[in-house]
């Protein structure tokens, strides 16, 4: 155990584990003011939305970000979800009483059921690029709504009658999910198939000819995200009631891709901050907005949108951004610690650890007269 | 078996209706330096993309260490031990260079954990990256990379990025190492640099070395023997010195 104690040290940095030990803090403080009576129930019910969009956006950021398959069907895979983690949690609600189990197998069974689905619409989809696999995976989020809509043990266009969790205990176990979710993800993009995920993003070619099995990774990715997706609908169908079809639309999974580009594409943190934000502002308009107002709120949150992602982006605000970001103020505190105290970079030390049997000057500088260099190398091959 | 590392039978390919590439015979031995040459467009990278399973021969077949391999699946051919670096370089260009490395140190059997164990971060995880960073770090030191593995791939010299390929194929552990144009775009002294690199990894990782160039003191000064290819078909077979002399290249080169 000694071993793994130091493999652990080695690798261990606390970046690696910032989000989700972010999102606990917060929900711990959450907790904290729930019981005190300070959040109403609308406020529960926001947190429930944050967490499954944190877990939608995630997840569809493996496949955007990680993997570089654009898909546009996520919704599809939430859809999935929703209905049969509801209708799983209405059939075995009579016999098993703990209303936390229900959820929880509801959970795993819908994401299973997501997961099977992105199963068989990967295996034929992931052979197509680019703009062909976003026509698949949005004709499929089509219809998965459209055959949810027209079968009747799912309430058919009514939608299908869920039991809803009680709402000042739901984003408790969605917070929980989240942060499973976020260990999850985070340390397989920091495994070896993480490289592989991420090296098929870069140069597909040159992954192939470096040996790495592309369609399974592309599948493996694929159903991961459905996985995820389905659980994100599962705590959406324990969170509203009825489950309609009308919300899986193809708006819903732009809105999922909305939250993973200003996040950033390929940032974990970024999308759970994008997720957050979308939803809160979603949210705050839905209920400040009454009234002849309330037709606006589209075009706000477009306007809204459009600002951000153009400060985000844009050159001229480079300036601003720079001077107002976290790394930069982090950064100039660094400077001004090691302005007071010189550091050893430990580098050098730690490449001594490696025995290297060959001699880098003789090879790497053939300009020097081989013969005239006091070399082992060269003596032996007189020899 | 013979000491035949790989050996091509009648390789061919045909585009619709033309012939791109017909009849190649190419008997590499063990650890020897082997030269494809030709004018452009003789059809050479055509040839590497056949070994290496990009396309499927439509004719003939080739033999690794005596195993047939026509008809196997990229990753299949790199698992059986040939490994290829690209006549335009394709690094994982936003990826730091050891990862470059690492990356291809996927499939080595010393350093396999399932997804799960990625997932999940099990013991077994800890201690296979570590032994995998070392390993990396091991193969960066014998091309004298081990200063710039942190930096990101796109953002080393030209010449630093072949060096780099290189090493990312032999990190695949190959019994044939495919080289595509490993001295375009270098100086004199970045090639006589990657001569001796080239020779060096020949012995220290005991392998063969089948190279395409168009450089000829490169070619002549490393192969042993060398294939001459001409619009598709070959034009001279044999020892180095032999072949490059052969009035037929030197017509083709020069014309006339």
């Amino acid at each position: 155990m000694a071993g793994f104690a130091s493999n652990f040290k080695k690798q261990f940095k606390f970046k690696y584990i910032v989000s989700w030990v972010a999102v606990l803090a917060a929900l711990i403080v959450l907790i904290i003011l729930n019981n005190a009576g300070v959040l109403s129930r609308s406020v529960t019910g926001l947190l429930s939305r944050i967490a499954y969009s944190i877990i939608l956006a995630v997840s569809l950021n493996l496949v955007v970000g990680f993997l570089g398959e654009l898909s546009l069907g996520h919704a599809g895979f939430m859809c999935l979800g929703a209905y049969i983690g509801s209708f799983f949690a209405n059939s075995i609600s009579q016999s098993i009483d703990n209303k936390l189990i229900v959820l929880i197998l509801a959970m795993l069974v819908g994401g299973v059921v997501a997961c099977i689905f992105g199963f068989i619409i990967g295996l034929p989809a992931l052979r197509l690029k680019g703009d062909y696999l976003a026509i698949v995976t949005l004709a499929f989020g089509e219809i998965v709504r459209n055959v949810f809509k027209n079968l009747d043990i799912f309430g058919g266009a009514m939608g299908y009658q869920s039991k809803p969790y009680n709402t000042k205990e739901l984003y408790i176990v969605a917070f929980v999910a989240v942060i499973i979710v976020l260990i999850i993800i985070q340390n397989l993009i920091r495994s070896k198939h993480g490289r592989a995920i991420t090296a098929i993003r870069d140069n597909e070619i040159a992954a192939k000819a470096m040996g790495i099995n592309v369609t399974f990774y592309k599948l493996f990715v694929f159903m991961l995200s459905a996985f995820f997706a389905g659980v994100a609908g599962v705590i959406y169908g324990h969170f509203t009631t009825p489950v309609l079809y009308t919300t899986f639309s193809y708006n819903y999974s732009i809105e999922i891709l909305v939250m993973v580009v200003l996040g950033g594409m390929g940032s974990i943190n970024g999308s759970i901050i994008a997720a957050t934000l979308i939803t809160i502002v979603n949210f705050a308009l839905q209920s400040k907005l009454s009234g002849d107002l309330a037709a606006l709120r589209l075009l706000i949150y477009a306007l809204i949108l459009i600002i951000v992602v153009i400060f985000n982006n844009a050159p001229a605000f480079k300036n601003i951004r720079e001077r107002f970001s976290i790394k930069s103020i982090i950064d100039s505190r660094k400077a001004r610690n090691a302005k007071s105290q010189a550091k050893i970079s430990d580098d050098d030390a730690k490449w001594d650890r490696i025995e290297s049997k060959i001699k880098n000057d003789t090879i790497l500088t053939p300009d020097l007269p081989h013969s005239d260099a006091p070399d082992e190398s060269d003596s032996k091959e007189g020899k | 078996m013979s000491d035949l590392v790989l050996e091509t039978k009648n390789l061919g390919i045909t585009f619709g209706g033309l012939k791109a590439v017909q009849d190649v015979n190419l008997k590499v031995k063990k650890n020897e330096l082997y030269g494809l040459v030709g004018p452009n467009g003789a059809g050479k990278t055509t040839v590497f993309n056949m070994l290496t399973g990009v396309y499927q021969p439509t004719t003939g077949t080739f033999y690794l260490d005596g195993e047939e391999l026509k008809g196997k699946s990229q990753e299949q051919i790199n698992h059986k031990g040939i490994a290829r670096t690209f006549q335009n370089i394709r690094l994982f260009n936003n990826m730091s260079v050891i990862r470059n490395v690492l990356v291809a140190l996927h499939n080595q059997p010393e350093f396999k954990y399932s997804p799960f164990a990625g997932m999940f971060h099990t013991p077994k995880y800890y201690d296979t990256e570590v032994r995998m960073r070392d390993k990396a770090k091991e193969i960066l030191r014998v091309f004298g990379l081990e200063k710039e593995r942190n930096n990101l791939a796109c953002n080393l010299s030209y010449g630093t990025q072949r060096k780099l390929e290189i090493a990312r194929a032999l990190a695949t552990n190959p019994k044939l190492l495919l080289l595509d144009e490993p001295a375009a775009g270098m100086n004199p002294n970045e090639t006589a640099e990657l001569m001796e690199i080239v020779r060096f990894i020949r012995d220290e990782f005991n392998l063969s070395v089948l190279l395409i160039e168009h450089d000829m003191r490169f070619v002549s000064g490393l192969c042993d023997e060398v294939t001459v290819l001409n619009f598709g078909t070959t034009l001279a077979q044999g020892d180095t010195k032999t072949a490059l002399n052969d009035p037929e290249v030197i017509k083709a080169y020069i014309g006339g």
